[in-house]
């Protein structure tokens, strides 16, 4: 049986005591200021229950809060307050926070997040249609409890798990009766959260401007104001931080080359904090449908031709670790490392290739493949011409196909032209709303970042759709171990390199980095020293 | 009168030309791999395929390419440039959102290069072969040679990150809320290294031009008549070289408007801009396809016009020529 999950709600400000013990004079936070913070892209929308992405809730987290943030000692009630499962796991219940009013004044109530979740985190919020699929109402007995209903047994570990992202409700009154596509507040977003939306400059910038209404009380939040600004160009956007114009770069924002250069320096503090809830696998990817590639003994060749410690020196900088599988080891009870690798040993990857019948020709080369490097920037096409050389050394030659995005997504997963193709895929907390879709067979053609590569297997769909209902916190991870184990076995896709991303952080800026979703969540603690 | 048919003669003549453009454009536009529901679905993190299939049918682009064409024509006809999926706004507000600023960077550019570049070659020219003269040749050759990239991220080094003097990038300070002149002043700042950076290149080609135009222009019989009336150096220079030596030099300009809508993107890459050049370059990336068609069609009008601006500037420069 499930036992009601219950926190002790954390009082406002205790996260802030985390961290250094002594309070000193200029610990005090300051009221007041302005943080600017760099932006490498732009998704334009701002509706985080429309699109689920790290390039929206960069900014919409300030604005639009969601039901339950994550911090380092496990779930915080954010509007929702307390929540629990039915034994069945058919029914999950929340009790929402009282005396909470959207910024145009009405009151958050059940009404706001049955209308969010039938209407747009079921129907058209990516990656949360999978997760909702079997939701078939949400019931309010009153205004401050919602009550999902579902056709089959959905775990609390994962409902809790994927509402940090996917669970963020838009107010009813709103939307109603609108198409929730067109409307236009999804580029004004109207929340609950410590900041208020004022304006949007396609192309340049957007401000949010304090919420003096905000729930947590009158003291936060700290800031007057953030604003993000748009610079494309990674070299312009690491001189805008020494210049001190802007105060934090996250998600890799600036070239490796400034993330080392900017970590010696002491006006910043570089690293991989508050990203634990955003790591991500550096791939290789194959196409099965390649008849050298669909044999297991060149996938391992591959894997044991690469020397991943090497790529993670001189690529990664060191801010990274060898991958083992789909669930990468920031991923709780669901991770295991007790799993079969393939260490660097280019003598035995030719073994394995000879073995194969993969024989150097007249020009030394056993097999010619074609990679498409996804061009997700640049320790992205890095590795791709690291892959290239590392097969050269044991007789396989790779052509890079340069693309660029709509080329590399629709080359890769709709024409299936590729032999080889790497990138990088987020996880997002827990395996049944992310990973699991590089494994799992029969997505439809065309779709993004799911498994194209003409692997199938009846036995690890089984094992992904069990896991996926299983309400056992306990059998749920050894399943997971089960997947992972199967997932290094057989290699339909090298998980390679499980890296955090790394963000520059203007020391101007404090209580920075102290939650595992940090760039996303509502920065209510953040302030400024100047 | 002669002026007002000679203008619509050759506004008639564009239609054709500006027709063929478009239709061009569109399909080689069609050409390249993925299209804007890609993009948008890429820059989402991926989505499930029903989502995908609404999208593409939402946008039409479920339809034939020459569906797809001929709908654009229609609308076109009307002026409608249609809707920009990228960025849920009309094409129209997109592209004069944008249209603004890189009119100033490239009107200020070009007045830089263009006013600069000819009193330094016309100096150049009348000390040939002096210490002045290789010293203004020696940075004409090194402006011509430098990358704009490379000299935009060298000035943000020098002048923004070590000196500390101009913003590193944007049209104006964010958050500062400045108003009137406070306003115009921001601006400007803000255009001071872009402006430097796109002109530069501009400028060494009109110096060198100019140059070599006054060279000739020196040797030649009039010249030396006027010289023999005893016409002063500088009524010789300005009335009777420069005016001569400028026609080639106006050519050039002609062209170079259009080409400095190319190099301003990236210059408004690296100065983050909200430029045309951009925006252009944004659209292909997004395959966001009105948009592209938008500025293409923009591009083509602003080229038309140029050309015909310079015709008319040759008439008056030179009276021996006549429009026909």
């Amino acid at each position: 049986m499930i036992d009601r999950m219950m926190f002790a709600a954390v009082a406002a400000g205790a996260l802030m005591a985390t961290g250094t013990p002594v309070a000193a004079q200029d610990d005090e936070p300051k009221r007041g200021g302005t943080a600017i913070i760099h932006m490498v892209s732009e998704q334009r929308i701002l509706n985080p229950a429309l699109r689920a992405s790290t390039g929206v809730y960069e900014i919409s987290g300030k604005i639009v809060e969601p039901l339950i943030d994550k911090s380092y000692d496990g779930y915080e009630p954010v509007l929702a307050t307390d929540w629990s499962s039915s034994e069945d796991g058919l029914e999950i219940t929340f009790k929402l926070r009282e005396g909470v009013r959207w910024h145009d004044g009405e009151d958050f109530t059940c009404e706001d997040v049955s209308y969010s979740a039938m209407n747009l985190w079921k129907e058209l919020l990516n990656y949360s249609t999978t997760l909702q699929q079997y939701l078939e109402a949400v019931d309010c007995p009153d205004p401050h409890t919602a009550v999902f209903r579902y056709s089959q047994p959905m775990p609390l570990e994962l409902m809790l798990a994927a509402m940090p992202d996917l669970g963020h409700p838009v107010p009813a009154h709103i939307f109603e009766g609108t198409d929730p596509l067109q409307n236009e507040y999804n580029t004004a977003p109207i929340g609950t959260g410590p900041f208020k939306f004022a304006e949007y400059q396609r192309g340049q910038y957007v401000i949010a401007e304090r919420n003096d209404d905000y729930w947590r009380g009158e003291e936060y939040p700290y800031l007057d104001r953030v604003v993000w600004r748009f610079i494309t160009d990674r070299s312009a956007a690491a001189a805008a931080l020494e210049a001190g114009e802007i105060h934090e770069s996250g998600f890799i924002g600036v070239s490796m080359a400034d993330v080392e250069r900017l970590a010696d320096d002491p006006r910043f503090d570089v690293g991989p904090e508050g990203y634990e809830n955003n790591v991500a696998h550096s791939t290789i990817e194959f196409n099965h449908r390649n008849e050298a590639l669909a044999d297991l003994r060149v996938r391992q060749a591959i894997y044991h031709g690469l020397d991943i410690d090497y790529a993670i020196e001189t690529i990664m900088r060191g801010y990274a670790k060898p991958g083992r599988g789909p669930v990468p080891s920031t991923g709780g009870a669901n991770y295991t490392d007790d799993v079969p690798t393939y260490p660097y040993d280019p003598e035995k990857a030719k073994a394995l290739l000879d073995e194969a019948g993969y024989t150097p020709d007249a020009d030394g080369i056993r097999l010619r493949l074609r990679h498409r490097p996804a061009p997700w920037g640049e320790y992205t096409q890095l590795w791709a011409e690291y892959f290239a050389q590392a097969m050269a050394e044991i007789g396989i030659e790779v052509t890079l196909v340069q693309n660029d995005a709509p080329g590399f997504l629709s080359g890769v997963y709709r024409d299936h032209d590729f032999d080889t193709a790497n990138g990088w895929h987020q996880f997002r907390a827990d395996p049944a709303v992310s990973t699991m879709v590089w494994l799992r067979s029969g997505s439809p053609v065309g779709t993004p970042w799911t498994n194209q590569f003409g692997w199938q297997s009846p036995e690890m769909d089984q094992l992904i759709d069990a896991a996926a209902s299983e309400l056992d916190p306990a059998t749920r991870a050894e399943m997971y171990h089960q997947i992972q184990r199967r997932a290094m076995e057989e290699l339909p896709v090298i998980f390679a390199i499980e890296h955090p991303f790394i963000s520059v952080t203007s020391k101007k800026l404090r209580n920075h980095h102290n939650t595992p979703r940090w760039n996303s969540s509502s920065w209510y603690d953040l302030w400024l020293d100047e | 009168m002669a002026y007002l048919i000679y203008a619509l003669r050759r506004a008639l003549q564009a239609v054709p030309v500006i027709l063929m453009i478009m239709v061009g454009a569109f399909l080689l536009l069609k050409l390249a791999p993925g299209d804007t529901v890609d993009a948008l679905v890429g820059d989402m993190g991926g989505a499930d395929a029903q989502f995908i299939a609404r999208l593409r049918a939402e946008y039409g682009l479920d339809q034939p390419v020459w569906v797809q064409l001929w709908r654009y024509l229609a609308k076109m006809a009307q002026f409608d440039f249609g809707w920009s999926y990228v960025y849920e706004q009309p094409v129209a507000t997109v592209l004069l959102d944008r249209l603004g600023t890189t009119l100033m960077l490239m009107c200020a550019s070009l007045f830089f290069a263009f006013t600069i570049g000819i009193l330094l070659g016309a100096i150049a020219a009348r000390r040939a072969y002096s210490a002045t003269d290789n010293v203004i040749s020696t940075l004409g050759l090194i402006f011509y040679a430098t990358p704009s990239f490379f000299l935009s991220l060298m000035m943000i080094v020098i002048f923004s990150v070590k000196l500390g003097w101009l913003p590193v990038g944007g049209i104006r300070t964010i958050a500062a809320f400045h108003t009137g002149w406070d306003h115009v002043l921001d601006v400007a700042r803000h255009l001071v290294m872009p402006t430097a950076a796109l002109s530069l290149i501009y400028l060494a080609f009109y110096l060198r031009l100019m140059r070599a135009s006054v060279l000739e222009v020196a040797e030649l019989d009039y010249v030396r008549t006027a010289r023999a009336k005893g016409a002063g150096e500088t009524r010789l220079m300005v009335h009777h070289i420069m005016r001569n030596a400028l026609l080639p030099v106006v050519t050039l300009l002609g062209l170079q408007f259009s080409t400095l809508l190319g190099g301003s993107v990236v210059v408004e890459t690296i100065f983050s801009l909200p430029g045309l050049g951009q925006l252009a370059y944004q659209s292909v990336i997004q395959r966001d396809m009105n948009t592209l068609m938008g500025i293409i069609f923009l591009s083509s009008v602003v080229v038309i016009v140029v050309n015909f601006l310079t015709d008319l500037l040759y008439a008056r420069l030179d009276s021996r020529i006549e429009l026909a």
